[in-house]
This record gives structure tokens, sequence and C-alpha cells, in this order.
């Protein structure tokens, strides 16, 4: 590719895309130097990976134009993508599990009709590759055989494999292991010597000033700053990304705890395969206090929580609610609610909530087989419309309309219907996961609110976040996860960012990259 | 972005069916015009066959029974997250339960046996819905593929203890003997005439009532009930219902064996009410019919029995029609079925969206969003 | 010498009850294998038999019927392809929609065709209809030796459909196997998503895979009206789209499976005539019923985990939408 000096390898201008009443990009401005890593940084939601997922023609902008090396493209659909030299690594990995790892390079890019000779050709080519960039991976194993680093190195060779001279990797360490993101960050390296231009995607700060170049900042929907990533520090990234100072600080006395309400003792918990997600934790959360969970998602906090809930079954170890112990006794999900056991899920639209009802018919998920909502064999419509209103009213649920589908609610009026139904409930512990996400920022310190407002009512919160700022704001005392494993534990008032982040790689003392 | 347009509530439960009832009842008009006849003079005649008379109302409503049935237990089943292909196979089995009763207890006074033979009929029913739910629940076998193996498997039980064991001995057709007078359900007409009103003799009978009773619990325990309540959110989403500790393998096991309950009451309409014994391939298709009727009907009670109504004035209308239209027969009836199916059920996007625009250019005052 | 011939006989009949199913559940496989569910096999091949049998009998061509099969089959693949991959619509629905509608329009336009109550004339023209083959020599092996025999009944004596259906096999493998449309086909239907992020139509490939079930099943269907009998009679698949369907599901949709599951399934229906009425030593007579009703059970079992584990192709029945 013959490349003018000074051109951008990729180049957007004034990128406009809306869905439905979400206006995801707004004039978006952006533009990637060959040989270089770029960051590209936003809260979830900052329209991040919309914007990529136009670059690569999965999404047509409204308005815009693309240019590649300084050339305008029109890419309409991936395969133009392909075509242009834009390879993408998704946050989901794009690969056939049960192919192997050269059917999944080749798919999509086979020479002729015969496989014979694609995979030939293939092979020697990714000999090549794994020489060039030290991307070495088992050619003829099952995808869905190896760890997921590996896997992500195989959608790496993917793109490289079809001559991608702009790479895209979207939120890459969310679901790798320290070790592995380290390795990736080598890998970019070499990428960016190799000439690529790398658009490194992510809401962590730490990765951003540890691999990119240059980085920009995005914030509901638009560009807000452009940076050389040498000339600005996390501080700065942050104010920026959340467009006010960081360390939202919640309004809140000190925590006056008193006996424990909840009590883990060596819990242990493994997923469908057998493989351990949560090993071997203990601690405690006691009554006014809230607990935070700290982690890079997918170190076992999910199955935690979904553990503690009675949503998965755990393999070893005790839980007590108030001294009873929840894992002997065989409780389930709707028992350990009946014991004052609440919890607003992780993921709100596949748990929480049936985005098909009515919000009066979601209000009472969970709680449906309880009296106040019964009248002998029938459910009291009378109570619960009475019960909804009463939610909406003390949560400021907007619309207050009952009726209206629950899918019809933004999000953030959802997490506040959830909250006021399970606090409504009248726990005495509150198990909460991600109380933010997808929650626009008015909804956001409510909810914060609600939560210190529960704690200082005497009620035991466990609250499960990969938003490091909002365990920093919230919790009073924070474990943090890594591996399945509780590494350390910190009191609010000695926790920083930093510090927490050298704990949640899983290395104590020493930082990584 | 997404291809299902919202449509306000009234639009939906009803604009949107009778759009696509139209565009089949179209499509099969045009059929009719291929095959040489007036669509018109067909479509009179159905009229005329199906409602012109009480014999024709009569025979109407009776098919209608059946119907009501097989679309409850479709519905049911859909309430829950599955697709309930076997009522044919479980209104066969109920039928048989019913009839045993029937054959068995037939020297006992009716009010002994009615109660009996429904609950023989719904427990048949449940059981042969019984093991494809287990086999879904608990070891995840796809229930559309287990509930069609099991209609079969019913189609070969049926015809074996019919060929082999219940046959009338020195009969050469495959039928049990006649059941007894005490074993009969209550023809329509005969309990009209206690009350004074005369009504022509027709098959119609007091399994009518029971399939209305039948949808109106349905209504009541689906929408007012917490058991319907977790149904339906084990069938929204299987997730949230663990969350909400509801267990979906209990919901799906519970929703089958109340659907297969509903669809082994056509027993009682088909055998007890109008046949008098049991006989081969009595369901005759209606637990198929079944899955036109809830797709119609939109899986409500209410809209269930309307489209039940449809489709007895189809069969009974179509039985008409090839008297009088020498070159149709009754086949057309199952075409026009089929189009139904394929119009409510299969391409209801395709007039969704058009509509929406519709109702949106006359302004969105319906009741939900 | 008397069992032999049984024996042969019957394995004999097991070809000719197989290869409709066998056709019919390879074309299955290319469906499901693109993630549609392929209930529609019954109503494409009993709306294939039906052509078929119609223009054979108006033509006298058997060749014409094919073609008639076919394209009819076609449609339907085209129509269940129209609502399940373009508009998204519910896969079960559909295709029990048009298994339905096939149900009753063969016989309705074979009533207003042909008048003769719902079935097409007797095919016995000269060309009407597909005939068994005759191998060179088969006559004079029958009398020479018993492996003559097995050359006269199983190898010859076929007509060209069953060894279509035998060559299917081996070319399905390949064409699965080692050409990029297998790879692809095998891939949109575990991963769309990662097809379309290859920068392949999943639609368009869905397409294809529905329109090779529509042609298979086009060949199955004629087979049945103007092969193995002559003409169309109403119902005339009884269940064997059905049959077929299982039989891929015990094959694990693997050709190779797929076709011994056939031929298990084919081998029952033969040995169920044979059985008809005799007794059997220590068992008795079997009820002919519990022979035919065994592929059924066996499925069950399969799906059940019983008996191995079938695996469905993971995106089968699910509509590819992009997300959001």
């Amino acid at each position: 590719m013959n490349r003018a000096p000074g051109v951008p390898a990729l180049e957007l201008r004034g990128i406009d895309k809306r869905f439905g009443a979400v206006h995801a990009n707004r004039g978006v401005d952006f533009s990637v130097a060959a040989g270089s890593v770029h960051g590209l940084i936003g809260e979830n939601g900052a329209g991040k990976s919309t914007l990529m997922n136009i670059v690569y023609g999965f999404h047509r902008a409204d308005a815009g134009e693309m240019l590649i090396h300084g050339r305008r493209v029109d890419i309409h659909a991936p395969h133009a993508a392909i075509a242009a030299g834009i390879g993408m690594v998704h946050q989901h990995f794009m690969l056939v599990e049960n192919f192997t790892v050269l059917e999944n390079v080749i798919l999509g890019v086979e020479r002729g009709a015969r496989l014979a000779a694609s995979l030939a050709h293939a092979r020697e080519e990714l000999k090549k590759l794994a020489h060039d960039y030290g991307l070495e991976v088992p050619l003829d194993a099952m995808v869905s055989e190896l760890p997921v680093g590996v896997q992500q190195r195989v959608e790496i060779l993917k793109a490289l494999y079809r001559g991608a001279e702009i790479l895209i990797l979207d939120e890459p360490t969310a679901v790798l292991t320290p070790q592995e993101a380290a390795q990736l960050f080598q890998l970019l390296g070499r990428l960016r010597e190799q000439g690529k231009a790398v658009i490194f995607v992510t809401h962590k700060l730490r990765e951003i000033m540890a691999v990119t170049d240059r980085v920009t900042v995005m914030r509901q929907g638009a560009v807000v700053a452009e940076v050389a990533t040498a000339e600005t520090s996390v501080r700065e990234l942050a104010e920026k990304m959340v467009g006010r100072a960081v360390l939202l600080q919640v309004e809140k006395g000190p925590a006056q705890p008193g006996a424990a309400r909840l009590a883990v003792q060596d819990l242990e918990v493994r997923d469908r395969r057998g493989v351990a997600r949560v090993k071997g934790v203990s601690f405690e959360v006691r009554a006014g206090e809230i607990v935070g969970i700290a982690g890079v998602a997918g170190n076992g906090q999910s199955e935690l929580l979904e553990a503690l809930a009675g949503i998965v079954a755990s393999s070893r170890g005790e839980i007590r609610l108030n001294g009873c112990d929840l894992v002997r006794e065989e409780l389930d999900a709707r028992a350990r609610r009946g014991l004052g056991l609440a919890h607003v899920p992780e993921d709100r639209l596949r748990m929480g909530v049936v985005a098909a009802f009515s919000a009066q018919a979601n209000a009472i998920l969970g709680y449906h087989d309880r009296p106040a909502y019964n009248r002998g064999l029938l459910l009291d419509r009378t109570a619960i419309l009475a019960g909804c209103e009463k939610k909406m009213a003390g949560y400021d649920v907007r619309p207050p309309d009952p009726e209206l589908r629950l899918a019809s609610f933004s999000g953030g009026n959802q997490q506040k219907l959830v909250l006021a139904r399970e606090i409504d409930a009248d726990p005495s512990v509150l198990l909460v996961g991600q109380p933010t996400r997808g929650v626009d920022i008015g909804a956001i310190e409510f909810i914060h609110r609600q939560l210190v407002a529960l704690r200082d009512a005497g009620k035991a919160v466990l609250l499960v976040s990969v938003e490091l700022e909002e365990i920093l704001g919230l919790a009073d005392r924070i474990l943090v996860m890594n591996c399945g494993e509780i590494v350390g534990e910190v009191a609010s008032a000695d926790a920083t960012e930093e510090k927490l982040g050298l704990m949640m790689a899983g290395v104590r003392g020493e930082g990584h990259a | 972005m997404s291809a299902t347009a919202k449509l306000p509530r009234w639009a939906e439960l009803g604009l949107l069916p009778l759009v696509n009832l139209l565009a089949a009842l179209v499509l099969s008009g045009v059929i009719v015009k291929i095959l040489g006849e007036s669509p018109w003079a067909a479509l009179k005649l159905m009229s005329a066959g199906a409602f012109g008379s009480q014999e024709a109302v009569g025979y109407t409503l009776y098919y209608t029974t059946n119907f009501i049935f097989t679309g409850l237990a479709v519905a049911v089943a859909y309430h829950a997250g599955l697709f309930n292909i076997g009522a044919e196979g479980q209104a066969y089995i109920g039928g048989l339960g019913t009839g045993l009763v029937c054959l068995w207890l037939g020297a006992w006074p009716f009010w002994a046996v009615f109660p009996l033979a429904v609950l023989a009929g719904a427990l048949g029913g449940a059981a042969w819905a019984f093991i494809p739910a287990w086999l879904q629940a608990r070891r995840g076998s796809h229930i559309v593929i287990t509930t069609i193996m099991f209609n079969f498997l019913a189609s070969a039980l049926m015809t074996y203890l019919l060929v082999n064991v219940l046959i009338r001995p020195g009969q050469q057709s495959p039928e049990s003997r006649e059941f007894s007078a005490h074993a009969v359900m209550p023809a329509a007409h005969e309990l009209l005439a206690k009350v004074g009103v005369t009504f022509t003799a027709t098959p119609l009978n007091l399994a009518f009532l029971l399939a209305l009773l039948a949808a109106a619990f349905v209504s009541v325990f689906i929408w007012r009930t917490r058991w319907g309540y977790a149904l339906r959110v084990a069938g929204q989403s299987p997730d949230a219902a663990v969350y909400a500790g509801i267990l979906p393998p209990r919901i799906i096991i519970g929703a089958m064996l109340l659907s297969g309950a509903l669809a082994g009451c056509l027993g009682l309409n088909e055998l007890m009410g109008s046949q008098h014994r049991i006989l081969i391939d009595f369901p005759g298709g209606a637990g198929f019919v079944g899955i036109a009727v809830a797709l119609m009907g939109r899986n409500r009670p209410l809209g269930v029995i309307l489209a039940a109504v449809l489709f007895g004035a189809l069969a009974q209308g179509g039985s008409q029609l090839s008297f009088d239209m020498p070159k149709v027969n009754r086949d057309m009836v199952v075409v026009i079925q089929g189009l139904v199916i394929l119009f409510c059920g299969a391409l209801e996007n395709v007039f969704r969206a058009p509509l929406a625009r519709v109702v949106a250019m006359f302004g969105n005052r319906g009741g939900e969003e | 010498m008397e069992t032999y011939t049984l024996i042969v006989l019957t394995l004999a009949a097991t070809l000719r009850v197989a290869t409709p199913l066998l056709l019919a559940a390879l074309a299955g496989m290319f469906s499901e294998r693109s993630g549609v569910i392929d209930l529609g096999l019954e109503g494409k091949m009993l709306g294939a038999a039906f052509a078929a049998a119609a223009v054979s009998a108006v033509t006298g061509s058997a060749w014409l019927g094919l073609a008639a099969g076919v394209a009819t089959a076609l449609t339907l693949a085209l129509l269940l392809g129209y609502a399940c991959i373009t508009h998204r619509g519910n896969q079960v629905v559909a295709a029990m929609a048009v298994n339905i509608m096939v149900a009753g329009l063969g016989p309705t336009l074979a009533l207003a065709w042909f008048g003769l109550g719902g079935q097409t004339p007797q095919l016995d023209g000269a060309g009407q209809r597909f005939r068994e083959l005759v191998w060179p020599w088969a006559q004079q092996a029958r009398d020479v030796a018993l492996p003559g025999l097995l050359y006269a009944e199983l190898l010859s004596g076929h007509s060209l459909i069953v060894y279509f259906a035998a060559g299917l096999v081996p070319a399905s493998a390949w064409v699965l196997y080692r050409t990029r449309f297998g790879l692809r086909l095998r891939a949109v239907g575990e991963n769309p998503l990662a097809v379309d992020t290859a920068g392949i139509s999943v639609n368009g490939l869905r397409y294809q895979a529905v329109l090779i079930s529509g042609l298979l099943c086009g060949v199955a269907g004629t087979y049945l009206s103007t092969a193995a009998s002559a003409g169309f009679v109403r119902d005339m698949t009884a269940g064997k789209g059905y049959l077929a369907l299982a039989a891929l599901i015990f094959g694990k949709w693997k050709p190779w499976p797929t076709l011994g599951a056939c031929l298990l399934f084919a081998f029952t229906d033969a040995l169920a005539t044979r059985l008809q009425g005799v007794a059997l030593p220590l068992v008795g007579v079997i009820p002919v019923q519990f022979i035919l009703a065994l592929p059924y059970a066996l499925t069950v079992l399969l799906l059940a985990g019983f008996v191995g584990k079938a695996v469905a192709p993971r995106a089968i029945g699910t509509p590819y939408a992009k997300e959001k």
C-alpha cells in the first residue's frame, strides 16, 4: 500500500449516527496514523462501539465520510472494510467454536471453491505471521478448546491474514488475565513497529496510559478531546471521560457497622465446564456498611454474586444469612429472598426485568407469590397497581405509568424500578451488581444516594462493580477479586485508584507493563 | 433498527390478525379462481354452509369445540415459551382415556361417568405431553421434535390398540364397540329441548360449554394467578425466571401438562359427544389446526374462541362447498388453514411495518405504547 | 436358500424405502446446517410428488415431471426462505404452514384438473415413470449363484433416482467438508455473526442452503409419485418428511451417519412388511405398529441423550438479526 507521509491511515469526518431516539455518534472526527497505537476511551454508552462498527461496515453512518490513506472510501458492509484493509477484533470473538484455528482464519477469504488449497496456503502464511509477530497458535486445534487469550490471538491473526493495515481492538482486555493482557500489549508494540495503525478501544485508563501513543476521548456520542498520551494523565483523561471531577463524592457519613448479616466462608463456584470461577472466598458484610467488590470483569465477581443470590449452585463452602446456612439448607433464590436477601442483578435486561411486560408486572418480579400481592388464588391487581405507583413515585421513575411496557423506559428508569422493587421488600442484605451500567448521569447519583440511605438504615449492602470510581465513592470497605480469589481488602479511606488497580491486576507491590 | 415495529395494543391484537387473515383469504380466493370457480360464490356458499341454518350453526360449533381445546393447548404452551406440535397426539391419547372410561363404566349413571371421562381425557393428554416436557426440562431435548415424534408414537399405539385390542369382535374396521347410553355427552338439541327451545339435531353437545369453561379457566390462570405469572415470566425470559426464584424446568413440565390436558379433552366432544366409540384417527388434524387457531387468536383465550369459530366455520362451510361446487373438495379447507398459519404466523412481520406506519399516520392513541 | 432370498429381497426393499428418506434427510442437512430448521421437508416432498405426477400424466414424460417436481419444491423453499430468512418469521410455524397448505393443495388441484377425487391419473405410459434399470446379465446372474442374486436384486433393478441418492452421500460429504461453500455453510449454522463479520452474507448463504433443500426434496417427491408408485395419492408422503428429519438428527447432521440412519429406518419398514403376521421363534408375532414406531422411539431416545448425543448446529432456529 502506498502511503504519503503525514496522511492518516484512517480518518473519519463528521460521522453521525442515530438509533431511533438515541444519538449514538454526533459529528465525530477521528484520525489514526500508521505505525501508532491510538486509544479510544469513553464510558459505556459513549458511542465508541458504534463508531467502530461504522468503520467496520457493520452499521452505516447517517452522515459523514471516511478516508483511508487519504482516499475516500464507502464501507457499506464488513467485506468492504476487509477489502479496504480494516480488521476488527470484537469484544465477543467472532469465531466458530467447533472449527479449527485454520478453518476460522480462512473463513470468508478462501482461495477458490476447494478448501485444500486454501488451507495449505493459510498454513504457510500463518507460519510467517507467527514468526513476524510472535503469534504462536496451534493451527489445528479446535477453537473451543483454546484459552480466551489464545482465541484473541486467533482473531488478530485472522485480521492480519486478511491484510489488515488498520486493526481495531474493542475492549480487548475485558476477558483477559493480567498476564494475557501483558502479552497483548507486547503484541501491540510489534504491530506498531510493523507500521500498522492500531485502534485500542477501552474504558480503562491505565491501559491507555500503558500502550497508546495518542488518545481520543468520547463522551455522549461526541469527541471531547484528542491528545498525545505522553502529555496527559489518568486524572485528566478521567475528567474528560465523565465530564466532571472524578471520584463522585457521594454524600455520606462514616459507616456504623453492626452485626454480620452475610457471612461467606470458603465459597467455591464452578461453571458448567467444571472450571472453578470462585475459588474459596471468605468475607463478611455487616449491617450498616457497603462492601464493594472491585475487579476486572470476568474475575469471578458475577459468579460470586449469582451464587449468593441462589441463581447458580456453589460447589463448596457456606453462605450464612443472619446465621442461617443457605447452602446447607439448600435454599433457592425464592427462599433466600424470603429470608431478606434482595438482589439487583448485574445484567438488568437479561435477568432483572422482563422487557415485554408492563412496569407493574415487573414491579412484582420475584415477589409475585407474596401474600401482599395475592388474594386467595388470584393476584391482587389493585395491590399490584398501588404498589407500582408507590414505587414509581418514591424512586422518581419516569414516566410514572404502570401500564407502560418496561422496554419503553430508559435504562436509568428501568434500574430505578428494579432498585425500588428490591429495596421496598425491606431486605436485611442487598446484593447489587453494576448498579449504574447503562444508566444516565442523573439517575446514577439518585441510585448512589439510595444505596447510601439503605446503608444508613442499617442494612448490609454488597456492591459489585467494574467501575472503580463507583466502588471508591460508595464502599466503606473494598475487596479486590482476581482470578476468582479475593486478593486483598482496603478500607475506603486508604484506597486509591492506583492501589486498587495494582491489586486488580493480581500483583501486590508491582505493576505490569 | 429492529424488524418488529411496535403497534398499539388494539392494532396488535385486532387489526394485524384481521389484515393477515384477509391476506390468507384473498389468496384462497385466487386459488378458487384458478380452480375455475367464483370466489364470491364460494364465500357465499361457505358462509351459508357454516351459519345459514340451525344445522349449519350446530355443526360449526361442534367443530369449533375441538379447535378451542387444541387452540388453548397450543396457546398455554406458547406462553411458557414452548411450541407444542404434539396436540394431535395428546388429543389422541386423551381420547383413549375418555373412551376407556366410557367403555368400562358404561353401566354407571352419567353423573358418575362424566367427571371421570373428563379426568381421564385430561390425564391421558397430560401423560402424553409429560414425556416430551420432561425430556425438554431435564435433558434439553428439543420439544418441537419430540412432540412430533410423539404424534407418530401415539398413532402407532392407537392403531395397535384398535386393531388388536379394542376392536369390536366380528368387526372389520378398527373401532371399538359403541358406548352405552349413559356414557354419552348430552346433545345440544336435547339440552335446549329441556328449556323449551327447539333446535335441529346436530353433533353439538355439552362439550362446547366445557370448552368455553376451559377458555375462561385458561384466561384467569394465565393472567390472574401467580402461577400464570410465573409461567409467562419463564416463557419470556428463562434467566429472569431463575432470578425471580421461578424454576423453568418446573414451568416447562407444568405448562405442558396443562397443555396436554386441554388437548386431551378433545375426545369429550369427538368421541363422547359425537362418535360414541373410539375410532382410528379421530382427532383428524385438529391438533394442527390448534396451531393456526392459537396464532390467529394471538394466544389469548378470547382470540382462540373467535379463531376456533372461524376454523369451525371453515370446516363446516368447506364440506358444504364440496357438495355444491364439483371442482372444490374439502381439502380446500386445509389449504386455507395452511394459508392462515402462514400469514398469521410465519409472515406476520410482513404487514407489521406498513401497518405501523398507517396507524402512526392516524395518530398514535393506543392503550400501550 | 429360501432365507437367503428373503434377506436379499428385504434389503432390496430397504434401499427403495430408504431413497426418498435419504434425499429428504440430506436436503434437511443442508438447510439445518445453515441454521434453518427444516420441518418443511414433508410439504416440499408432497408438493413435488403431486407436481411430478401431474406433469408426467399430462405430458407423458417423467423427466418433465421431475422438472415440475423440483420447480415446485424450489418455489416452496423460496416461500419458506422469504418467511424465515427475509422476514425472520418463526421457522417451525412457517414449515407447518407449508406442510398443511400443500397437504390440502395437492388433492384440491388434482380434483380440479383430473376429476379423480384427489389423485392424479395412473402413470402407465412408456416414459411416464422412472423405471427400474436392469443391469447387464442381471436376469442370468439371478439363476447362477448366490452372489448373482445379490447383483440382480441389490445392485441392479432400481430406478435412476436410487443411484442418484446413493451418489449424493459422498457428494454431500465432499461439499460439506472439502469446499468453500461447505465451510461457510457449517459456519453460518454455528455462528452467523462470525460469518457476517467475515464479510459473507448470512442471508445469501441461508437462501442457497434452503434452495438446495428444495431441490433435493423435489427429487425425493418425484421419486415417490413417479418411481416408487404410479401417480400421486392424497398424503402420499405419510410422515416421511418427519421421518427423514428424525434420520438426520439420528445421523447427527452428518452425511454418512445420516445414510446409516436412513437405512436403519428403512430396514425397520421393510422388516415390518415382511413380519406382518409372521410368528417368530421365542417372541411370537411382533405387532407391525411397534416395528414401524421404532424409528420415532429411537430418535426420542437419542434426543434424550440415552443413546449417544445429538448436538444440533448451534444457531439453528434463530433468525439472524444484526445486534443494534
